[in-house]
């Protein structure tokens, strides 16, 4: 790399985004930034998230975008190293905001009996309890400020890229230039909505 | 009787027959002791008279009650030129060996008895709790004895609705259901109030938890509530009278519904009171198990057959109440203080009690305490007297720690406290109120945020559903105190819960409502520590924190932009 | 908004630091709404009675140390009265916040998301998030009705439902049953919908309904609009043989 593009490690923000109980949708909204991208790309490094290959959540993050309700344990497990690991966290996207479809079976009671029905009586062959890989179910699917504290809360299903751009830039220059979360109000171009 | 009822044949025939008797058993009737057995005492009692050579010498009268309800089944016997005698702890068999020993034959019988010096006694000053113990309430010519009807008798002859009116102002009384309202102006907006129909209401749905003073009236002296609603219905110029009695005092509906037959048939109800140009009748309504029913316009949705819910205020019952009639709602104790009032004088009434808050009050005395049981005691006697005193201490060794009076609207008052004069005025000043008079003292024991969980639990299972706020914040408000209770409460859920307080108070639609967060309130003034204690570890916020702790730069922000 | 005939608005009002006249007997929302202050609402609607349950439209009135409902608050001599402050602006956001967590309002499927004044509210009380837990309540949809679909799940108890078929369509076929969080509207004696004799079918009560409740069937997730000004139209045509001016049809 020649010295013109040596990019400074030590000034650029960190910014991460995780996949929790939800469908994606608010990671597709967030590619859906298209070339702000490029203006994203300019400001901060993307250092963790289904988009990168980190295996684990790093260090001295400066703003994470969480997506998806709290629902089993490694939901758990991340969102914990998220809050460890980050100076604000943003609350992305309804699932993560009010718990959304991923919490619909919270009506349902004890999960135990819906996870026999889908995986012990219904197969046709093999049927059983998963113990490995799949990760067990908490009994309540948890919006994330019940498990987390956090910063941001950025509703929608998914949130428009517009509305993301609208708080990522915001915040971004402000972390930039050395002060904390700006006054976001919201009265832009796209109202605060959930839904 | 043909003609309506001779008073003072009445009195003196009932003193004459009294005289007669050496010795009188009463037996307390009320719901507590009857739940304890009372009915197979009384009956074993009256029994054992009965055909023995002392029938025409001993009476076995049913009355109640007595006040100390934790030692009852209670008997007092009286006999003539000796001291009455009170056994406490009766059973059928203690009661058959004062049948024997005392009533037969004279004798003190050797079962327990409690001394009437004790200052639960001698403390209490009774007004409208002069009868209860004293008179079988299923019987009008005792009341009648006592001086009963005295004052309606000579109201209706002798004075003007307007007279009245003013010497109920004078007297000083106040609302006895909890807010405290000055008696004598409700009255004046009703009597002023023109119409072809106006009404009056006995509110006798005593919904508080632990609260049964308004009972004890009902089932003890039924008729002094019928007197005091007549008083009210001369001087307002209502003619026709309710008794709004909850479900659950199924004795106290029986024996004003008897009362009213026997007001009737004695002409003191209907269409000519006392022969005279008066006109009133009464009629008991019974509630359906709903406290929001004890707030007066739910409470007449209730008579009318409708939904138990509240409705807007203004319009003020006294401008349009049942059926669109001006209505005044009164709380049973309130109206049982008006005959010995109108008897005795206002200014004898307003010599009782403090300045702003005359005569006496009823308190339902409850919880850790070696006396427990309805006393009826001076405004002005300080909150020591009672629980100290008059209530024996807290048993066991333990410590006084606070005394919640108001119920689910009221608050706690701490030890600190203790020498404060109980009045309307100084309870509002320690973040409580005088409520209806439910006292429930309480010992180190108790943990005080479970307090207000019980409290909140109640008025979130009595709720209307009508408003948002008091539906769901209480159920919100439960939870957060059950998450506190439970050892899982955060920091936050302090905060939220706190916060959501305020709201529900602020923006509820009835008293219900407004009060529910009081006990929230009021333990977390005097006992903050002990919720801080029960809350786990939680990290430090961000930014989003600021709006729950109001800080005045963003309180500016937020209200320009709500402004826009 | 109906215009008002008759005497001349006297009796002076001063809203938010601006004084109005105002029409003696006519309610503090009415004013506002004449005079162009924005107040929230929820229960109310302009043709049926007022029920002041919501409590959103509540306002500081000078001198009265309670909060005041102005649909239900009528003018009868000088007031001052505040409709935004701090504190308005925080118990409206709390109120709103408390009708999410009493129900299961999923916005992200509902067939009146976008048509939805409980949202618009949200949105207008900048609520980000919600501070209380969800309750998650497991109440059956009701679709036993041939045009028309009723989810309790969405209900926010404003109680139009009742109130429109009561008053203008006079068949009463809703009302509220139980008390507090137990509360729900039911149709006839508590039947299923469809199973309802009396119900006409006018559909003014899916029409006047703020959420997803209620809803004609064969609507996807944010194709019920409803239409509640449907009934200050007939109240109008009714009462006073005038015909307001009317939004395009659903």
């Amino acid at each position: 790399m020649s010295a013109e593009t040596a990019v400074d490690e030590t000034t650029r923000l960190r910014v991460a985004t995780a996949w929790l109980g939800g469908c994606s949708g608010c990671h597709m909204s967030f590619l859906d930034l298209d070339e702000k991208l490029l203006d994203l790309a300019a400001m901060a490094d993307l250092v963790y998230g289904p988009l990168t290959d980190t295996k684990e959540f790093p260090p001295n993050v400066d703003v994470t975008l969480v997506e998806g309700a709290v629902t089993n344990e490694d939901n758990l497990e991340l969102a914990r190293a998220v809050r460890s690991n980050s100076r604000y966290v943003v609350s992305f996207g309804d699932c993560a905001v009010s718990g959304n479809i991923t919490s619909l079976r919270n009506s349902m009671g004890d999960p135990t009996e819906l996870v026999r029905r889908v995986y012990v009586d219904h197969p046709d062959i093999n049927g059983h309890f998963p113990s490995e890989v799949v990760p067990a179910l908490l009994p309540h699917s948890e919006p994330l400020h019940e498990v987390i504290p956090i910063d941001v809360y950025l509703p929608g299903c998914p949130p428009s890229a517009e509305r993301i751009w609208t708080l990522l830039s915001r915040l971004l220059e402000s972390l930039a230039a050395g002060e904390g979360i700006p006054d976001l109000t919201w009265r832009g171009p796209e109202d605060l909505r959930f839904g | 009787m043909a003609g309506p009822i001779d008073l003072y044949d009445v009195a003196n025939a009932e003193r004459d027959a009294r005289a007669h008797f050496s010795r009188r058993a009463f037996v307390c009737t009320s719901t507590g002791c009857l739940s304890a057995g009372a009915s197979a005492i009384k009956q074993t009692l009256a029994d054992s008279v009965t055909g023995s050579d002392q029938e025409q010498s001993v009476q076995v009268v049913p009355t109640g009650c007595f006040g100390l309800c934790s030692r009852g089944p209670l008997v007092r016997v009286e006999a003539r030129g000796k001291d009455p005698m009170l056994y406490e702890h009766v059973t059928a068999d203690i009661a058959a060996e004062i049948a024997g020993e005392h009533l037969l034959e004279g004798r003190e019988a050797s079962a327990d008895k409690l001394s009437l010096d004790l200052p639960f006694f001698t403390r209490q000053e009774k007004v409208v709790l002069s009868n209860a113990g004293h008179i079988d309430p299923d019987r009008i010519e005792d009341y009648v004895g006592q001086g009963g009807y005295r004052a309606l008798q000579s109201a209706v002859e002798t004075m003007t609705p307007e007279g009245v009116v003013k010497t109920i102002k004078r007297s000083g009384l106040r609302g006895r259901g909890g807010a405290g309202y000055p008696t004598g102006r409700k009255w004046e907006f009703l009597a002023t109030a023109e119409s072809d129909e106006k009404y009056v209401v006995a509110n006798g749905d005593e919904g508080d938890p632990g609260a049964y003073m308004d009972r004890t009236i009902m089932e003890t002296d039924p008729h002094r509530v019928l007197e005091g609603l007549s008083l009210a219905g001369y001087a307002t110029g209502a003619s026709q009278g309710y008794i709004y009695v909850r479900a659950e005092y199924p004795l106290a509906i029986e024996r004003l519904e008897r009362a009213i037959r026997e007001a009737k048939r004695a002409k003191l109800l209907g269409r000519s009171v006392l022969g005279s140009d008066f006109r009133f009748d009464i009629e008991v309504r019974i509630g359906a198990g709903a406290f929001v029913c004890g707030e007066e316009t739910a409470l007449m949705a209730s008579i009318q057959g409708e939904r138990g819910t509240p409705t807007l205020r203004p319009p003020y019952p006294t401008e349009r109440g049942l059926w669109g009639k001006p209505t005044m709602i009164q709380n049973v104790e309130t109206l049982a203080n008006v005959p010995m009032i109108m008897e005795r004088g206002a200014e004898w009434f307003a010599s009782l009690g403090t300045p702003e808050s005359k005569g006496t009050k009823v308190f339902a005395l409850t919880g850790s305490l070696n006396n427990t049981g309805l006393i009826e005691v001076p405004m002005g006697i300080t909150l020591r007297e009672i629980v100290e005193e008059m209530g024996g201490g807290i048993p066991g060794g333990r410590a006084f720690k606070a005394a919640q009076s108001g119920g689910p609207s009221g608050g706690c008052i701490p030890a600190e406290y203790l020498d404060t004069p109980v009045d309307y005025e100084n309870l509002q000043q320690l973040g409580s109120m005088m409520g209806s008079g439910g006292l429930v003292v309480m010992d180190d024991t108790v943990s005080m945020p479970e307090v207000a969980r019980f409290y909140m639990e109640f008025c979130r299972d009595e709720s209307c559903g009508k408003c948002s706020p008091c539906r769901v914040g209480t159920v919100k408000m439960h939870a957060f105190l059950d998450r506190i209770c439970e050892g899982v409460g955060r920091k936050r859920d302090l905060q939220h819960l706190e916060s959501l307080c305020h709201t529900v108070r602020a923006t509820s639609m009835c008293g219900l409502g407004q009060s529910a967060p009081n006990p929230v309130f009021s333990t977390l003034e005097h006992f903050r520590d002990e919720y801080l204690e029960l809350l786990v570890p939680d990290e430090t916020f961000g930014g989003s924190d600021a709006r729950w702790t109001a800080e005045p730069e963003r309180a500016a922000a937020t209200t320009e932009r709500g402004a826009r | 908004m109906r215009p008002r005939t008759g005497p001349r608005p006297n009796v002076p009002v001063t809203i938010d630091g601006v004084e109005h006249q105002a029409y003696e007997g006519e309610t503090l929302l009415e004013l506002a709404r004449r005079v162009g202050v924005r107040i929230p609402t929820l229960c109310h609607l302009e043709g049926l009675s007022v029920y002041g349950g919501c409590r959103l439209c509540v306002v500081e009135v000078a001198g009265d140390r309670r909060l005041s409902p102005a649909c239900a608050l009528e003018v009868t001599a000088e007031l001052e009265v505040t409709t935004q402050s701090w504190d308005l602006h925080e118990h409206r956001r709390r109120i709103v916040e408390l009708l999410f967590a009493e129900g299961d309002h999923v916005c992200a499927f509902c067939v009146s998301s976008g048509s939805c004044e409980l949202q618009d509210l949200a949105t207008e009380h900048d609520v980000d998030h919600i501070h209380y837990d969800f309750a998650h309540p497991d109440q059956a949809v009701d679709a036993s009705h041939p045009k028309y679909s009723l989810d309790r799940n969405r209900c926010v108890l404003c109680t139009r439902c009742v109130r429109v078929c009561d008053e203008v369509e006079g068949a009463h076929v809703w009302d509220m049953a139980m008390r507090g969080s137990q509360g729900r509207i039911v149709a006839g004696m508590d039947q299923p919908w469809g199973e309802v004799a009396d119900c006409t079918w006018c559909g003014k009560c899916v029409l006047v309904c703020p959420t997803g409740a209620l809803s004609f069937k064969g609507r996807a997730t944010s194709e019920m609009v409803h239409d509640p000004d449907v009934v200050a139209f007939l109240a109008a045509a009714r009462e006073d043989g005038e015909w307001l001016d009317r939004k395009a049809d659903a």
